[in-house]
């Protein structure tokens, strides 16, 4: 039994580990997972599900603004932007972050073709992301439902 | 900035009316529903009671200063006591900037409670605007346990 959760425990910091190597998260979620404690187990989990509610509505509406070539609400891209930039950079949410930041200066010049792309690579980035982190939290669930305790992560 | 454990701080009354143990009420606005969680929990780890609101018209009205002009002094009921006040500074309607200076132009008690101002963006010009208009400090996002720590260093230190 104790090798079991051994193996999930070693599973679930190589994993972490490589998300941070390939720069899907940064630092910031390292800190988030630091807020967890027994009371609230779940405050990692709950909070980056908001995110990607967050994502998912926030490109809708962006995208439904960058539709018509001859009509694009550009403020309104800009604080659809704005938002997830902010909510990336919270979570530790990098290449979503990273993405936001190139978003940004399209909007901020008005190059519709230019937001389309970005808009494109952040609903990538965002869906890739999620699905990382859900097997990690079922690396996460395995461990407990084992009977271990989920290691600390140090990120350099 | 020292950033060792201010937690023993907490023992002292944050106010004179009340006596022992004062949990530091903080109102935490934000338009961003992540960052008010993230806030939220920050300052709940380190033992405060948080109440949120997400634009600076909602925070207003929770102060006593709405629209309404019912003037209820907020700080007279117990249970509305604010200690601190942390805002982010990007808001629409009205930002956290324009939101400091209602709170700093009271002519109630209101005016002395402190207003830490929150931004992603690192503007020196924006920050200084801030502090001088009164802002108690300027936190950047995104926020982390070692950031609300100081804060309650830094407003301890203020109070004594």
């Amino acid at each position: 039994m104790n090798n079991v959760v051994a193996q999930l425990q070693r599973q679930f910091h190589d994993y972490l580990v490589s998300l941070y190597q390939q720069g899907f998260l940064d630092n910031q979620f390292s800190e988030l997972r630091k807020l967890q404690d027994d009371g609230t187990p779940d405050f990692v989990a709950e909070v980056v599900s908001l995110f990607f509610e967050d994502c998912s509505k926030l490109i809708n509406t962006m995208s439904r603004s960058l539709e018509r070539p001859e009509n694009v609400d550009f403020k309104q891209v800009d604080s659809g932007v704005h938002q997830l930039k902010g909510s990336s950079s919270s979570v530790g949410a990098r290449r979503v972050k990273n993405v936001c930041i190139s978003f940004k200066e399209c909007c901020d010049v008005q190059n519709r073709e230019g937001c389309i792309r970005c808009l494109q690579q952040v609903d990538y980035e965002y869906k890739m992301l999620k699905t990382k982190l859900q097997d990690l939290f079922n690396l996460e669930q395995q461990i407990l439902q084992a009977g271990g305790t989920i290691p600390q992560v140090d990120i350099n | 900035m020292n950033s060792g454990s201010c937690s023993s701080l907490m023992e002292v009354g944050y106010d004179h009316h009340h006596h022992g143990h004062e949990e530091l009420h903080v109102l935490a606005v934000d338009d961003n529903l992540i960052d008010r969680k993230l806030v939220e929990k920050l300052l709940k780890i380190s033992s405060c009671k948080v109440t949120t609101a997400e634009n600076a018209i909602r925070a207003l009205e929770y102060l006593g200063l709405g629209d309404q002009n019912q003037h209820i002094d907020a700080l007279t009921n117990n249970n509305l006591k604010v200690n601190l006040i942390i805002t982010d500074y990007c808001m629409p309607g009205m930002t956290g900037f324009e939101l400091l200076k209602k709170v700093k132009q009271e002519s109630s008690n209101l005016k002395e409670v402190p207003v830490v101002i929150m931004s992603s963006e690192n503007i020196p010009t924006r920050i200084n605007k801030c502090l001088a208009s009164g802002a108690q400090m300027f936190m950047q996002k995104p926020l982390k346990l070692s950031d609300v720590e100081k804060l309650k260093c830094h407003l301890m230190k203020c109070r004594s």
